[in-house]
């Protein structure tokens, strides 16, 4: 065991499968020379050479459609888009194609293969790298998508998404990369896709969140302990096909439920969870569900994030009237 | 018979008038020079230019600039494109042309306000300007200079759309579609491709097996030419005969400048890990600035105290700018919201409300 931080853990990840697996191959704008724009590639390609380890030109639909012809063909690629906002230029090729080939082929081609993209706000960045997009993945059928928050999680998570066979967006929390830090085994491990996690147990609150966003979500379940609330706290680490039974069975065991999440309001995450709540756990509900995520703006650059951002401190406020809800 | 066809890339040619010693070379025939004015006013841009990299470089280790993105080295490509362009004609950037957006009329103050990290500093009256805001999305920007061609040719006008691009924007799949659009359309374009080596970490040889950028025009039905963009007069010969062509309705011309990112690709990079300190050094011999200025000495327009008092006019400038953009105080809750649509929707007027708590 030894202390990585989530950015660290990635690499291990990918190094624990390009070891065990010769198919598995990495490739992207700067991720073989240069090791990546935040260093998530350093030293494969030293390690691994140049066959399983590569730069690419400018060329995000390239990538990602070269990608689907070589998991087609047998190939476990693993692509790397430098940030959120240029996966759009890939969309046209992760949409009509990866996410499509097997349905297509009645199941008799598949695309198992793992796109990679930071995402997120609050690493002061221009226009375009701070965007969270996971709501536009798992609105499309036969995509995979998965956030971790933890370098555990990253490392065994991004194990499963390669050996997935079906295609997987990973999306790494930027402002995570290099601020949680963990004990993580060297030894090679897979945490199955599509299972939350129940970070801590608690009896009067159910607050899911995921990603980066799980940093003021555990600053909020302490404070909100202080007070004497029992919060139980989810990292809800797959996006799609995300873990009803897991949050369901929490809302009836707490009756009451706050999904946080950066990313926009409309057609969000935290919507689809909540009706699913409202579908399965309508009679255990002590008050409305309650959703607290980005509003529906273009991110806004450095000097606005504020505005966008949601703080520890407005998590608790919203929990403190998810809590205090009579009928 | 074109201008250009002296200057065929896939004979190995480019374009070069003054030479490093800061000699000018006559031009050949149709290729007009900078006055000794134009010089002039192209040399302040290009040293304000530069003055403003080299403060905000400084400023993002003190912790007080975010990512920023650097122009040292490829100050003539811009600066030489925009002097030869009419003040009504079109200029659709990408990030690294700081000199151009300052010759358009964007103060430095905005500029610093947009990689401040402030929205503001994208503000651009299209009837002032005539110029898009900085486009990060590689290659993106091409196929609006299209549209804009079109749509003005359609208004009965004149002008003239200059696009810059760097070479990885090449390799984007826009490129290609701005191309074809504009030879199919013979759309008044000048397609402007700053060569400087390096998509980040990628050097040209592993972004396209294609000897030159320029060539690829030629597949598009139109000419493309290689240029010394480190020669603003080269820089203007080329651009001025490209528009003009396009003006007369002889379509889009591609024009590769030949230039060198000598700092880092962002404040974020770190190009040490990469490329060698000597490829850099063969470049710095070659620095567009150093190039002018001799040029402007040996002319007598400029002595050296006058170059170190512009110099110092463009610290001067640059330091006062960054300060007036670092106190502009910051969008409001309402601004993240405002500019999102023509008239706020009710369930945003809704979010900004409960935002506000």
């Amino acid at each position: 065991m030894r202390v990585l931080t989530l950015l660290e853990a990635v690499t291990d990840g990918l190094r624990a499968e390009m070891m065990a697996d010769t198919s598995v191959v990495v490739f992207g704008q700067d991720v073989g020379v240069e090791g990546g724009v935040f260093r998530a590639t350093a030293g494969l390609q030293k390690e691994f050479g140049e066959s399983r380890c590569f730069d690419t030109p400018l060329v995000e639909s390239g990538i990602v459609g070269a990608a689907i012809g070589m998991a087609v063909a047998g190939l476990r690629p693993v692509v790397e888009i430098q940030f959120s906002g240029f996966v759009l230029s890939a969309f046209n090729q992760i949409v009509n194609h990866a996410a499509r080939i097997r349905n297509r082929t009645r199941g008799s081609l598949s695309a198992p293969m793992v796109i990679r993209t930071p995402y997120g706000g609050g690493i002061r960045a221009p226009e375009h790298h701070s965007e969270s997009m996971e709501a536009l993945f798992g609105h499309t059928p036969g995509l995979k998508v998965v956030v971790p928050s933890t370098p555990h999680d990253a490392k065994g998570l991004l194990i499963s998404a390669i050996r997935d066979p079906d295609p997987v967006i990973f999306l790494e929390p930027a402002r995570a990369y290099r601020a949680v830090r963990q004990q993580v085994s060297e030894a090679s491990y897979a945490i199955p896709i599509g299972k939350a996690k129940i970070e801590e147990p608690g009896t009067d609150l159910t607050l899911v969140s995921y990603g980066a966003q799980m940093m003021e979500a555990r600053q909020a379940r302490a404070a909100l302990a202080a007070e004497g609330h029992s919060a139980e706290l989810i990292d809800l680490r797959t996006i799609y096909p995300f873990d009803a039974k897991t949050v369901v069975e929490s809302v009836r065991k707490t009756g009451r439920l706050l999904v946080v999440h950066e990313g926009p309001q409309s057609f969000g995450v935290a919507s689809e969870l909540i009706a699913t709540v409202l579908d399965k756990a309508f009679d255990a509900l002590e008050a409305p569900p309650s959703r607290l995520t980005g509003p529906d703006v273009i991110v806004p650059l450095p000097r606005g994030e504020k505005h966008y951002l949601i703080s520890a401190q407005q998590v608790v406020a919203e929990a403190r009237k998810v809590l205090s809800y009579e009928p | 018979m074109s201008m250009f066809e002296c200057f065929d890339p896939r004979q190995g040619k480019v374009l070069r008038l003054l030479d490093e010693t800061g000699r000018l070379h006559a031009p050949p025939h149709g290729f007009s020079l900078l006055s000794d004015e134009q010089a002039l006013t192209s040399y302040r841009a290009m040293i304000l230019a530069r003055a403003a990299d080299e403060w905000a470089l400084s400023l993002n280790r003190q912790g007080r600039m975010p990512t920023y993105a650097l122009n040292e080295g490829q100050e003539a490509n811009s600066v030489g494109a925009l002097m030869a362009l009419r003040p009504d004609d079109w200029f659709v950037p990408a990030f690294r042309e700081l000199g151009g957006m300052l010759m358009r009329g964007l103060t430095l103050e905005q500029y610093y306000l947009y990689w401040h990290g402030n929205e503001e500093g994208s503000r651009l009256a299209p009837e002032t300007f005539h110029m898009m805001p900085v486009a990060i999305p590689v290659g993106s920007q091409m196929v609006h200079a299209v549209g804009i061609a079109w749509a003005e040719r359609y208004k009965g006008n004149e002008r003239v759309v200059t696009t810059f691009m760097g070479e990885g924007a090449t390799s984007e799949g826009d490129f290609h579609e701005a191309c074809n659009l504009a030879g199919v359309w013979k759309a008044a374009v000048v397609f402007y491709v700053q060569n400087n080596h390096w998509a980040i970490s990628l050097p040209w040889e592993k972004q396209s097996a294609s000897p030159t950028a320029a060539e690829k025009a030629f597949a598009y039905g139109f000419e493309g030419v290689r240029i010394d963009g480190n020669d603003i007069f080269a820089v203007y010969a080329a651009v001025k005969a490209a528009a003009e062509r396009a003006r007369r309705g002889e379509g889009p011309t591609l024009i590769e400048g030949l230039t060198y990112r000598l700092g880092a690709h962002t404040t974020s990079d770190d190009p040490t890990r990469y490329r060698s300190e000597e490829d850099v050094k063969r470049w710095r011999l070659r620095d567009p600035v150093t190039r002018l200025e001799r040029f402007l000495l040996a002319r007598e327009i400029l002595t050296s105290e006058d170059m170190r008092a512009i110099r110092e006019e463009s610290v001067t400038w640059a330091r006062k700018s960054f300060e007036a953009a670092e106190h502009t105080p910051d969008p409001t809750l309402e601004d993240t919201f405002r500019y999102l649509y023509h008239e706020m929707p009710p369930i945003l007027q809704e979010q900004m409300a409960r935002r506000k708590g």
